[in-house]
């Protein structure tokens, strides 16, 4: 068989859910827009080795693998009690759990907040889609990654957060999405939305949990749309299971003297990839991102990082830490783009890395492309090791190899998780990469 | 005051009363700055200076490429038959390989048939015994372009090989070198006097499956330098090598190799000019770099092909692959490289840190102005144990011009210690051009440390507010600021070469700033 008939049918595969008939009481715009995800899906290729953007991640294993996409949840009814562990349970917090891909509201929690519209997608489009119908797609639709149009393509859940004018945060918000073994090689397509109109604040966090050693898909999307003076702070926290494959993509659109706070910390799946894309589209807008990897046995984690700076006067951030052992490979691209009239830009970009085997693999390419004069732009890479003379300062003062490497290591690790702002969230990350990495384990 | 007024470009401008007003008055006008404005400020008027042509008459093959030209270039050259049955197999590998576009630069499509791949003076008699016998004209030609060859047979210092379009007219200085047991000379009569040394060695570092550019080079490569430094040598004088495209529509692909003994020590330096034209002409170059176990290899280039004018027309299209092969223990292979000419600029000189303890640098200046366009930077591949590398980048994009870094950094799994140091810096002078950065690290073994800096950055108003203070005008602080930016790469020129550099970028930002 030609790789190109070979091609078609694993295609053919991924939208097999959509011939069945769905259940749901979709209105006529979100089958267009579903039409239109399939239609997108079937022009693109999978990504190759060849492209660029995908050079050190093979996509082969999740295209040849036979997931199972379903736009209906499964048979078996939800456990709420499986979320348990992973909720924050914190009084005054917003809780939206998802399991495999489908909202669960016995599990979640949803206080009045004043004002904040939290709600899944699915029952948002049902009830009042006009906010969806204007938004969706606007950011992933023309992206030309074709995991995004497989998400359209499958859109059915997801959640969909909308702060008006003006509004003031109380408590976080949590959106967990959770996989169990409920059903094997299941592929779920989750896609939020979250909009801030003007000078909004709001704190959102993003997880996604593994319940299962059996292999599954996750192919999410994010848009978030910021206007004026908005203020949103995103933590993504990633912990697929062992043989989970996690692709995601972000897309954020900043309007003038917004700010943008993103902090995601990938701590497990098979492979886990991130997109994670903002278009500082207005003067004064202001974006930092900031991530943490931590992966063993033979993980591959990705993250793709973009920042394009159309306007003038904004400022970005970008920093993100890698800690690799076993024979893992991280992958990381930051791409800063400096558009011709964006004068008076300014930009910082990060990446170090830490090797803790000799059968990791660190691929790293901060790339800065700039059209304009007035900026200052820097970007920098550091692989390495603990350096030895700090080694040699602990061992000094009768601390072992051993232990003076773990304590350096939850240093450089911790270093990204202190500036989090969300207390439990920070103690829990903390905790997380103690217990990883101390020496008694 | 009075200093603010004062024009500072020309010099007849200068009104006596400015003077009268100064108790120094005669100092006053011979101050290095105003001097060097002056200079400047004449060289500016003349822009591109080697864009003049020398009439005479060339002996060329048709246009076009086929197996024919190549058999009728190796036939012209009495070349062996093996070297033939090379560029042959060369020549059919470009043909299933197609032009890479990955660069970040934007240019017509090449017309390879249109191009004529051979163009040499025609020589009056068949052997020259010595250079009293090279034909006037071209001796001429090098003496204008600041090379004069018959000097050089008197004066020491540097051993020159000039190349004139397809062919090597002269190389200086063989004598002396020749007592040493050095062999410089062009690869042509490497090839007929040492056809072992070059057989072993052609392609060893870039092969001709390489790239696109690299295979047409193997396959119509006219002349080039070689260069063989025996066991334990230290080279007495520097080697130069010196390009200068003459010939209309013609494509200049020479080939420099060079191989440095054990303990062996070179400085090598290359040049080179080209006329003006309004049409691209191609220039597509391999150097080959071969290091022994402790053997040091310096090689600078100061690149001033014909850039093309103000609106972009015309200009060089320089395709260029260079790479250095650190075989043995302790061996060190060094870049330093200014680019200040070409429309278009695609160029990696690398390093293969093979030999263990081996040393590779990059130190590179480049420069677009015009509708100039470069993508350039180096490839640092760390195959041995505590290898080092050093990559030290300036860019200075100005008018519409758009410079590109691209970096790779490969750390290989038994590359024990590795260390690498990247620094790459970018400076842009106006509204209109751009400045990129494409560095990629790929680290297979922990031990490894690579650190990877880059900035990108305008000359500050501050720097120009502190030198205004002091009464310098902005031509000259900015002049002043853009030799600061560079001086960590022409410290590592030689004397020469580092003054011509620094004249070259005053030259060409002419007019580009204030």
């Amino acid at each position: 068989m030609t790789e190109v008939a070979e091609r078609l049918s694993d295609k053919e595969k991924f939208l097999d859910a959509r011939s069945k008939p769905v259940e749901d009481h979709a209105p006529g715009w979100l089958r267009q827009l579903r039409d239109s995800g399939a239609k997108r899906f079937e022009t693109l290729s999978f990504p190759t080795r060849k492209d660029e953007e995908w050079r050190f991640t093979d996509v082969k294993p999740i295209v040849r693998a036979a997931f199972e996409p379903s736009m209906q949840p499964p048979r078996e009814a939800a456990d709420p009690a499986v979320a348990a562990p992973h909720r924050f349970n914190a009084p005054g917090w917003t809780e939206l759990v998802f399991v495999d891909g489908f909202f669960v509201p016995e599990a979640s929690q949803l206080p009045d907040t004043g004002g904040l519209h939290v709600t899944s997608l699915a029952e948002a489009v049902r009830t009042d889609g006009a906010l969806a119908r204007k938004h969706l797609d606007t950011l992933a639709g023309d992206s030309g990654n074709i995991f995004n149009a497989l998400n359209s393509a499958c859109l059915t859940d997801g959640a969909l957060v909308h702060a008006p004018r003006g509004y003031a945060e109380t408590a976080p918000v949590h959106i967990l999405y959770l996989t169990t073994n409920r059903q094997e090689n299941r592929a779920a397509h989750p896609r939020n939305l979250i909009v801030l109109d003007e000078t909004a604040e709001v704190t959102l966090i993003e997880s996604y949990a593994g319940l299962t050693e059996a292999p599954y898909f996750n192919n999410a999307v994010t848009e978030i749309v910021l206007g004026d003076a908005a203020v949103l702070k995103r933590y993504a926290v990633l912990h697929e299971g062992p043989r989970g494959y996690h692709l995601s993509s972000v897309r954020v659109q900043q309007h003038a003297n917004s700010v943008f706070r993103s902090f995601s910390a990938f701590l497990g799946g098979k492979i886990a990839r991130n997109e994670l894309k903002t278009r500082l589209a207005g003067e004064g807008a202001d974006a930092s991102l900031a991530g943490l990897y931590l992966a063993e046995g033979d993980q591959l984690i990705d993250n793709a990082t973009g920042i394009e700076h159309a306007s003038p006067q904004c400022t970005s951030r970008i920093r993100y830490k890698g800690v690799l052992g076993d024979t893992s490979h991280a992958v990381f691209s930051g791409a800063v783009h400096v558009h011709r009239d964006a004068q008076k830009t300014d930009s910082n970009q990060l990446n170090s890395n830490l090797l803790l085997s000799d059968a990791a693999a660190i691929d790293t390419r901060p790339i800065l492309q700039i059209f304009a004069d007035d900026v200052k732009c820097t970007h920098g890479a550091t692989v390495g090791q603990p350096p030895r003379e700090q080694i040699f300062y602990f061992q000094s003062r009768g601390i072992s190899e051993a232990m003076a490497r773990a304590i350096l290591t939850c240093g450089f690790a911790g270093e990204v998780v202190d500036d989090i702002s969300v207390e439990p969230l920070r103690t829990r990350l903390h905790n997380y990469i103690y217990n990883r990495y101390s020496p008694q384990k | 005051m009075a200093q603010t007024k004062k024009p500072l470009t020309t010099d007849e401008t200068m009104t006596p009363e400015t003077t009268d007003n100064t108790v120094k008055a005669p100092e006053y006008t011979g101050t290095r700055v105003e001097r060097s404005n002056r200079e400047i400020a004449e060289l500016a008027n003349r822009t591109y200076q080697h864009g003049w042509v020398t009439d005479i008459e060339m002996e060329t093959v048709p246009h076009g490429l086929n197996e024919d030209v190549i058999r009728l270039i190796s036939a012209k050259k009495e070349e062996p038959a093996w070297l033939l049955e090379w560029r042959l197999k060369a020549f059919r590998h470009w043909q299933t390989m197609t032009e890479p576009r990955w660069a970040n630069v934007r240019y017509p499509e090449i017309d390879y048939q249109a191009q004529r791949y051979y163009a040499a003076p025609k020589r009056t008699s068949k052997e020259l015994n010595s250079l009293d016998e090279v034909d006037r004209e071209l001796l001429n030609t090098f003496e204008k372009l600041g090379i004069p060859l018959e000097e050089q047979k008197r004066l020491s210092g540097v051993a020159v090989d000039a190349v004139f379009d397809s062919v090597s007219v002269a190389t200086t200085h063989q004598e002396i070198l020749a007592k040493k047991g050095i062999i410089f000379c062009s690869f042509s009569e490497a090839v007929k006097n040492h056809p072992d040394l070059v057989r072993s060695y052609l392609g060893s570092v870039v092969p001709y499956t390489d790239n696109f550019f690299a295979a047409l080079n193997s396959a119509v490569f006219s002349d080039g330098s070689f260069c063989y430094i025996p066991k334990g040598v230290r080279c007495p004088m520097d080697l130069s090598t010196y390009f200068r495209i003459n010939a209309a529509d013609t494509g200049q692909f020479e080939r420099t190799l060079i191989v440095a003994e054990e303990g062996a020590f070179v400085n090598y330096l290359e040049g080179c000019t080209a006329p003006r034209r309004d049409e691209n002409q191609l220039h597509a170059a391999v150097v080959e770099l071969v290091a022994l176990d402790n053997a040091t290899v310096n090689y600078s280039t100061v690149q001033n092909w014909y850039s093309g004018d103000e609106q972009g027309r015309g200009g060089i299209f320089n395709f260029v692959t260079k790479r250095g092969k650190c075989l043995g223990r302790n061996s060190r292979i060094s870049w330093t490289q200014v680019e200040t000419g070409s429309a278009i600029t695609w160029k990696y000189p690398g390093c293969i840190l093979q030999g263990d303890n081996s040393v590779g640098e990059f130190y590179s200046v480049a420069l677009s102005t015009n509708y100039q366009q470069a993508d350039t930077g180096t490839k640092m591949i760390h195959l041995g144990k505590n290898t080092s590398s050093t990559v030290i980048s300036k860019t200075i994009s100005a008018a519409h011009g758009n410079n590109s870094y691209r970096g790779m950094v490969k750390v290989m799994p038994r590359a024990e210690n590795a260390r690498n140091y990247t620094q790459c810096d970018s400076l842009l002078i106006g509204n209109q051009c751009g400045a990129h950065t494409f560095p990629l690290i790929e680290v297979r073994n922990k031990t490894a440390s690579v650190e990877h800096e880059a900035s990108t950055s305008k000359i500050s108003e501050d720097q120009l507010f502190y030198c205004k203070q002091r009464g310098i005008g902005p031509e000259d602080a900015i002049s002043m600021v853009i030799n600061g930016f560079c001086k960590e790469v022409f410290d590592h020129l030689p004397m020469e070469f580092a003054v011509e550099a620094t004249k070259l970028l005053s030259v060409s930002l002419e007019g580009s700033v204030g």
